[in-house]
């Protein structure tokens, strides 16, 4: 991990509590978003971001409204940190009604045109162009907006990555690549697929700047991100930001990751975890009392179990769907 | 309350498996994440994390138990101040129910075809324009130019990407002009990055814009087929109808002369094949003009296939306003009785060229130009085979699951009763493009070819 941690945070108590609701809500979201696949509920792929809810929390908070994002196919995070709604998410995993894409797309695929959320893409690396496409259309249309493109380790090793970096720098679109490097592409460790592992430098040979964040630390992403947001609004071009991670799940559901130790594993979130960092920022800073946080603990909770029960509850489309949406 | 801890499904395709071992007993602590147990599947063995709090209250299932079904309770958790007996009460309580499977009916009486837009009106041998529009010569070229700059006037969103678009003004001079009319902000020289541009594009599109992609030919769009056919024709499926993907993909495809292998490929039949995407691949330089119109507004991904050899041919334009043809309509070029020919592109001129050779030996061809090949006007086509009850189908592309083999089996399935011969299709050969001249033209498709095909199928 590149930076330290921050000790004395320079965010109020309400925007702590803020992050420590919005990375709690992730984690419990996908817990039961585990717990529903074993159930045989969700089905195909499934990947989890849990560890990583720092990354999306902390970029959120430097976004403001109109700004854009797109992800790959680890993607339920990001749309609960945009403010989508958990019955929709949820009921999408089960291919419900009520889910975002109406059953239709799953897992990896779902979009929010009013939270400016492009998806959810399954091929490694094609959501980078899509971003930096969004990027153009801001630059086109002479707004101020910034298209947040987050994608991989292992999507930084992809051709079309670089096709896009010289671009979006070539034409100075305000786009942010976003590396999640959490260590592993599926099975194999950034040093085994990287012949360089200092991913942020990825854009050197275009002339973008980047920077190495410790993704676990919400105020060091936000902070990092804040800089990268200005940096696009003033016009200068794309940046990038390699947010050094970790996911706690395997790949996908049914990932027995051989590849790693359980120590380490287990290291990590004894160490490391983000959500108990924010904690920590509280309770050992006196802000915040045990019975605050348990209070969000169980807003949390409840706010996740009626996810769930939505997602159940919701009928399976209509066989008429199958035929909808094909053409506009 | 009590929760059973069910047998999980730890893999997309697993039913049952083995409880290996429990890593807790009764009585222990525990909390979210931590490893309770491991549980082989038919792939690997996986550790299995708990969800929620609580003590172990009864251990339900041994370790080392084989076949363990998915969902049957292994375990009861107590919450905060619950006792053992809660948990005996738990146990013999009736397992959770499983998740429903009732029979529903096959989905045959949906109606199959939602999901091709509906072909407007059938073909005639009226044009698609006023009987008294005065008329103009313009090259195919001139008419492709012309219909991206009058949508660029009308359409503020409407711009040009491609390689040498702008300053070179075109490969094969197809946006003459446009960067001068329209700017560098609209006419876009691209880096050589097909893969790349292609997506930026997609990307464009979904945030409204109404891009015009120009690949210098579409042997390049190989490169970026993935966001061609992954992301602009699958979005707005996925994600329920939310996301929309205005965007055209045009520039010249299939052989031109002399390129070699690959340089020269037909890619009509590849793109037909995908739900989302319309393909277009015109003949003459109105339905150029027209249907390049209708495309850059149509809210749909449309694949527009040109030919080099044929930017240079002139043709009869209609001179007036807005010249619009809609998209899924074949043209009918000429009336016959004895044989349809049916062809699209390029394939026009070898299945013209044999209409008026065969009307020599006194055989009367009827000649349709599809115009369109997804959604693909097949009612024009059976209409006329019920007419004259042969059909030649043209096309350079190569021969397996080619246009010709999708009319054949529509020809097949609904004009079965009416075919007084096979239906013959006339294509390239089934080789790689080759370069030495003499075998280039052996490798195309000859109105030769065409004229022979229809006088086998007439018996002559």
């Amino acid at each position: 991990m590149a930076a330290t941690r921050q000790r004395k945070p320079n965010a109020s108590k309400e925007e702590l509590l803020g992050y420590y609701r919005d990375m709690l809500l992730i984690r419990r979201f996908e817990e039961k978003a585990g717990q529903l696949y074993g159930m045989g509920l969700i089905g195909g792929f499934c990947h989890l971001y849990i560890g990583q809810e720092a990354v999306v929390v902390g970029v959120e908070a430097a976004a403001k409204e109109g700004d854009q994002r797109i992800t790959t196919y680890r993607d339920h995070g990001h749309m609960l940190a945009c403010g989508m709604d958990p019955d929709g998410v949820m009921a999408e995993l089960t291919g419900r009604e009520g889910g975002y894409s109406r059953g239709k797309g799953g897992s990896m695929h779902m979009f929010s045109k009013e939270k400016e959320f492009y998806g959810g893409h399954g091929i490694v690396g094609a959501n980078v162009p899509l971003g930096a496409g969004l990027a153009f259309a801001n630059q086109y249309r002479g707004n101020d907006n910034v298209a947040c493109t987050y994608f991989g380790d292992g999507a930084a090793n992809q051709g079309q990555v670089y096709e896009t970096f010289n671009m979006a720098s070539l034409w100075k679109l305000p786009v942010i690549f976003i590396i999640e490097n959490n260590q592993y592409a599926m099975g194999t460790s950034l040093k085994r697929g990287s012949s360089t592992p200092a991913l942020y430098t990825r854009g050197e040979a275009f002339g973008i700047p980047g920077e190495a964040v410790d993704g676990m630390d919400v105020l060091a992403v936000r902070d990092a991100a804040k800089k990268a947001v200005a940096h696009c609004r003033e016009g200068k071009g794309p940046y990038i930001l390699e947010m050094n991670t970790y996911r706690y799940r395997g790949h996908s559901m049914s990932d027995p990751a051989k590849y790693r130790t359980r120590e380490e594993v287990q290291k990590m979130r004894e160490t490391r975890d983000p959500i108990e960092h924010v904690r920590e920022l509280l309770t050992l800073g006196g802000d915040a009392t045990d019975e605050e946080l348990k209070a969000i603990d169980k807003e949390v909770r409840d706010r996740v179990n009626k996810s769930a029960e939505f997602a159940q509850a919701s009928p399976e489309p209509d066989l008429s769907e199958l035929w909808t949406d094909v053409y506009a | 309350m009590t929760i059973q801890i069910l047998m999980p499904a730890l893999s997309p395709t697993m039913e049952e498996g083995t409880l290996a071992k429990w890593n807790v007993k009764e009585g222990d602590k525990v909390s979210s994440g931590d490893v309770i147990a491991e549980i082989e599947t038919d792939k690997a063995t996986m550790e299995f994390e708990a969800v929620d709090e609580g003590v172990i209250g009864k251990i339900l299932i041994e370790e080392g138990t084989e076949g363990v079904k998915v969902n049957t309770p292994i375990a009861v958790l107590l919450e905060e101040g619950e006792n053992a007996s809660d948990a005996e009460n738990a146990a013999e309580a009736a397992p959770k129910a499983e998740p429903k499977s009732e029979a529903e009916p096959e989905p045959n009486s949906a109606p199959k075809a939602a999901a091709e837009p509906k072909a407007p009106e059938p073909a005639t041998l009226d044009p698609d324009w006023p009987a008294d529009a005065p008329m103009k010569k313009m090259t195919v070229r001139e008419a492709l130019r012309s219909a991206m700059a009058e949508e660029m006037r009308a359409d503020g969103d409407v711009f040009v990407m491609g390689e040498e678009v702008a300053e070179y003004e075109g490969a094969y001079k197809i946006t003459q002009g446009l960067l001068d009319e329209f700017g560098g902000k609209r006419v876009i020289d691209t880096p050589i990055t097909e893969h790349g541009f292609a997506g930026l594009a997609v990307g464009a599109a979904f945030a409204g814009l109404r891009p015009v992609v120009e690949f210098m030919t579409f042997n390049f769009a190989m490169q970026a087929i993935d966001q061609i056919i992954n992301s602009a024709a699958k979005t707005l499926y996925m994600s329920g109808g939310q996301m929309g993907c205005p965007i055209v993909f045009r520039g010249p495809n299939g052989a031109a002369a002399r390129v070699g292998a690959q340089h020269s490929q037909d890619y009509a039949a590849w793109y037909a094949q995908i739900p989302g995407l319309k393909v277009v691949q015109p003949y003459s330089a109105a339905d150029a003009k027209g249907l390049l119109k209708s495309a850059i507004r149509d809210p749909n991904p449309v694949v527009f296939l040109e030919n080099e050899i044929m930017y240079g041919k002139s043709f009869d334009v209609p001179d007036i306003e807005d010249l619009t043809i809609p998209i899924g309509k074949a043209r009918i070029w000429r009336e016959g009785s004895d044989v349809t020919l049916v062809s699209f592109g390029i394939g026009m001129t070898y299945a013209l060229e044999a209409a008026d050779k065969l009307a020599e030996d006194g055989i009367s061809a009827e000649v349709i130009d599809l115009r369109s090949i997804r959604p693909m006007d097949t009612a024009t086509v059976v209409r006329s085979v019920m007419k004259t009850n042969r059909c030649v189908t043209v096309e350079e592309g190569w021969p397996v699951c080619s246009i010709g083999s999708e009319i054949s089996a529509v020809l097949m399935r609904e004009a079965f009763d009416y075919l007084d011969a096979p239906v013959l299709s006339c294509t390239g050969k089934d080789v790689p493009m080759p370069y030495a001249a003499n075998l280039e033209r052996h490798a195309l498709v000859t109105a030769q070819e065409v004229i022979e095909a229809a006088k086998s199928v007439c018996y002559r």
